[in-house]
């Protein structure tokens, strides 16, 4: 790691007037402090804030709201999100482990930097790394890649399973940006493709600070499902992942949401196949379809085209395990 | 009468000679710190205040130490293992308020005002703890060097009851890898303190 100095804010206020140029906001670590070791985030300043950021998971009138600094653990075990947004609690549960869980906080798991094998390797190109440096995976090892959305700038993953169960519930990224005041950004706006500055992960606005999630009152908590698939069974990231819910009056589909890990630069939702769901019986021939949709919409590289089979029956199963669960 | 040895000259030669091959380290060892200076930026120090098993620590630490490192290289506490030092092996394992964490991945600074649990805390004096026992009774480890991460793991995967079934312990427990392959064992000694 390069020298830094360590600086505890007790505001937000001066956490954000703090973060200027390469200052890092420091709360659970887990990828920060490995992104230093290997010399690919350098920061000068690290701004602890872990006293600054609210903790709580509260009730709100029109859903839940969840504090930035909530540990992912503490999210996946509360009674709320267990009862209302169960989607949320499996996705967590599917993602690293039981101690990096209890370390990474709410906020820090949305800003999570690809695991991308050409982002970690300093001696390789890779535009995400290092600006205009060229892609080494487009013509390389491709397993991990994605299948949509990428372009020859940049064909990295997110790697986030909290981020797709959000991204199928809409969820709300609350913001407190320079002057101080509360906004917030729609899950769907707030990963970005990569576009000409695959650099940049988010449309985060500089200096802001992410204050809370806030997720709206839905009708999925009794049929949803997170399905992912992977090279080992625990512990590893998604080669695809689903999150699938369901709101049914009898067996006919009213809503469906369906959103895909492990195959875009963010948080990727399939809204043509919710489209075609929605009024249609939820049986297995409909799920066929909505898979076959979905397939459609997908660009595989060379090299990763076993994802495409692969998701469309994470898709299938995904669907048919919201009907059991 | 035998020729003198050492003459006047040989003396202020000598001696002058002795004193600039004295002053050459002094004065590289400055150029070369000069030099340091402008290409390497100085590490940041800090005076930190931590709790480790129960005991208190007042510490001056450079602000890059991870936990992991402090335990280890500072204060002797080596039993918490460095693996791959990169949050993907879980030997580094410790709690921080009862709560298992990898210590790898946490700066020393931060878990100021918190309580530290490694390895060397667990046992009540000479009485081993239950899951200690356990490992030794159901072979949990056969080289041993990622055994004080996964009793640390295991004690934390008891406490938060994530033990119903041996699918249940072996997710809850994938942050620990064993090279070895005493996985069967591990699982045994997990279900043998449960009960």
């Amino acid at each position: 790691m390069r020298p830094f100095t360590l600086q505890k804010p007790t505001t937000i206020g001066q956490a954000v007037s703090g973060k200027k140029e390469s200052a890092q906001f420091l709360a659970g670590g887990t990828n920060l402090l490995d992104l230093m070791k290997k010399h690919i985030s350098q920061p000068d300043r690290l701004l602890d804030i872990n006293s600054v950021l609210s903790e709580k998971i509260e009730s709100t009138a029109g859903g839940i709201r969840i504090g930035a600094n909530v540990r992912n653990s503490a999210a996946a075990a509360n009674e709320l999100i267990l009862s209302k947004f169960p989607l949320v609690s499996h996705a967590i549960l599917k993602g690293a482990s039981p101690q990096i869980r209890n370390m990474a906080s709410m906020a820090g798991n949305l800003l999570q930097r690809t695991r991308c094998p050409y982002f970690y390797d300093t001696s390789l190109p890779c535009n995400k790394r290092k600006a205009g440096s060229g892609c080494g995976a487009l013509k390389g090892e491709t397993r991990m890649a994605a299948i949509v959305g990428h372009n020859p700038q940049c064909v990295a993953v997110h790697p986030s399973d909290l981020c797709i169960a959000l991204s199928a519930l809409d969820a709300r990224v609350i913001i407190n940006g320079k002057d101080n005041k509360e906004t917030s950004i729609p899950f769907k706006d707030f990963h970005k493709l990569p576009g000409t500055n695959p650099e940049k992960d988010n449309n985060l606005p500089a200096n802001a600070i992410i204050t809370a999630i806030e997720i709206p009152s839905n009708p999925f908590n009794k049929n949803c499902s997170y399905l992912k698939l992977r090279d080992r069974e625990s512990y590893a990231f998604a080669l695809v992942s689903v999150a699938a819910a369901l709101q049914l009056n009898g067996n006919r589909i009213v809503e469906a949401r369906l959103a895909s890990g492990g195959v875009a630069h963010k948080p990727w939702r399939w809204y043509e196949a919710e489209k075609f769901l929605k009024g249609k019986t939820a049986d297995l021939s409909n799920f066929k379809q909505a898979a076959e949709i979905i397939a459609r919409e997908t660009h595989p590289l060379n090299g990763n085209e076993f994802k495409v089979p692969m998701l469309k029956g994470a898709i299938e199963v995904a669907l048919q395990n919201c009907l059991t669960a | 009468m035998e020729k003198q040895k050492y003459s006047r000259r040989f003396f202020l030669s000598t001696s002058a000679m002795a004193a600039t091959l004295a002053f050459i380290p002094v004065g590289v060892k400055a150029f070369y710190n000069n030099v340091k200076k402008l290409v390497i930026p100085l590490k940041e120090k800090m005076a930190i205040k931590l709790s480790i098993n129960k005991a208190k620590y007042n510490l001056t630490v450079d602000t890059r130490t991870t936990l992991l490192d402090l335990v280890r290289e500072q204060l002797d506490l080596t039993g918490t293992k460095k693996g791959c030092d990169h949050g993907q092996c879980g030997a580094c394992t410790v709690h921080v308020n009862g709560q298992r964490v990898l210590s790898c991945l946490t700066l020393a600074a931060t878990v100021q005002g918190k309580e530290v649990t490694t390895i060397e805390g667990l046992s009540q004096g000479s009485e081993l703890h239950p899951m200690q026992q356990a490992f030794i009774e159901c072979d949990g480890f056969q080289c041993g060097y990622c055994t004080p991460g996964q009793i640390m793991s295991a004690v934390g995967c008891v406490n938060e009851g994530h033990t119903h079934s041996v699918e249940e312990i072996k997710e809850f427990m994938s942050g620990n890898l064993c090279r070895c392959g005493a996985y069967n064992g591990i699982v045994q000694s997990i279900q043998k303190v449960a009960k």
